[in-house]
């Protein structure tokens, strides 16, 4: 019955793990480096690394159904609607001259 | 062809053609909450970002002021229990009692722990005053009228970090809940859904504090 299931060896948690622990050290000494602008982005090309670890070894998803990772990149579509269109109407509301403002 | 007249058991309920099957749907079912829980932080990072952007000098006095170390420790708590966590995972695929109730404890321990040195960070901003609505709030190197924005800071701060310690604690509960079980011996090689279902909440909520810390505590740091 456990055909399907795909069981990881504790030797890949461990370098997955391990892995975290050093972007952790790593994005915590490189914040206190002035790189200007590109502080915060190195710091989330950082934090999306280690999400991106987490999620397909730890919530499994390398392992998973098509259809469970086409709701899953679906859903985080969804949170780039949101984060976008806000910024676009922040970001751009200085420009035309709109009335109340 | 009779495969809905099956007797039904935990790991197949009469509604599931397979196992797998209902596996697959009870992941799919996951990770559409989680989803939600997404959307849900989504929106605290956005109006973050908005007001960060919006007054960056008071927010980059204010972020500078939490302590990148206990922060950073906290994330490796919080790295850790998440390696006990998919370690239980993993000991229940294998069916192996003993070994999912001791990476559960210790998942407890951690995320415990995770929440002491996070009680023990709050109370440091309620004796500093940096408690938002706190009598006597001053945040130093900010003038007077910028203590507002500096208020603001710190509202975003514990509505996030709230919200992500009430995320674990009941992630604890429901820890408790399955230790309680595995000692029941309800889990099997067979089925072990609600392992691998707290599993991913409790990794989603590790994930969600990934994007807290380096926002809240690192990227003006170079700048205090």
């Amino acid at each position: 019955m456990t055909g399907h299931i795909h069981v990881d060896s504790v030797k890949t948690y461990t370098l997955v793990f391990l892995t975290l622990i050093v972007l952790t050290v790593v994005t915590t000494a490189v914040a206190f480096v002035d790189l200007g602008p590109f502080s915060v982005v190195v710091a989330l090309v950082i934090a999306v690394c280690k999400a991106m670890l987490v999620a397909l070894f730890f919530m499994h998803l390398r392992h998973s159904t098509i259809l469970t990772r086409l709701v899953v990149v679906g859903g985080l579509l969804w949170l780039l609607i949101l984060l976008i269109l806000t910024f676009a109407d922040y970001a751009t509301r200085g420009i035309l001259g709109v009335p109340g403002r | 062809m009779d495969s809905h007249s099956h007797e039904e058991t935990l790991a197949l309920r009469v509604q599931f053609d397979t196992p797998e099957q209902q596996k697959d749907a009870s992941v799919l079912g996951m990770w559409g909450f989680l989803i939600t829980e997404i959307m849900f932080f989504g929106g605290m990072f956005l109006a973050y970002t908005l007001y960060r952007s919006t007054y960056p000098h008071i927010f980059a006095v204010a972020s500078t002021s939490l302590n990148v170390y206990i922060g950073a420790f906290n994330t490796v708590v919080l790295l850790c229990s998440s390696f006990t966590m998919v370690m239980a995972v993993r000991a229940a695929q294998l069916g192996q009692r003993k070994a999912i109730i001791l990476f559960l404890i210790l998942t407890l321990i951690l995320g415990g722990a995770f929440l002491g040195i996070k009680a023990f960070e709050w109370h440091e901003k309620f004796v500093e005053h940096h408690i938002p609505g706190q009598a006597g709030f001053f945040l130093e190197g900010i003038p007077a009228e910028g203590q507002g924005h500096a208020q603001l800071f710190f509202s975003l701060y514990f509505a996030m970090t709230g919200l992500h310690a009430l995320h674990m604690v009941v992630g604890a509960g429901l820890l408790i809940y399955l230790i309680v079980m595995a000692r029941r011996g309800i889990y099997t090689r067979e089925y072990f859904t609600p392992v691998d279902m707290i599993g991913l909440y409790w990794h989603f909520v590790d994930i969600v504090w990934i994007f807290l810390f380096p926002l809240l505590y690192l990227i003006d740091r170079h700048l205090g």
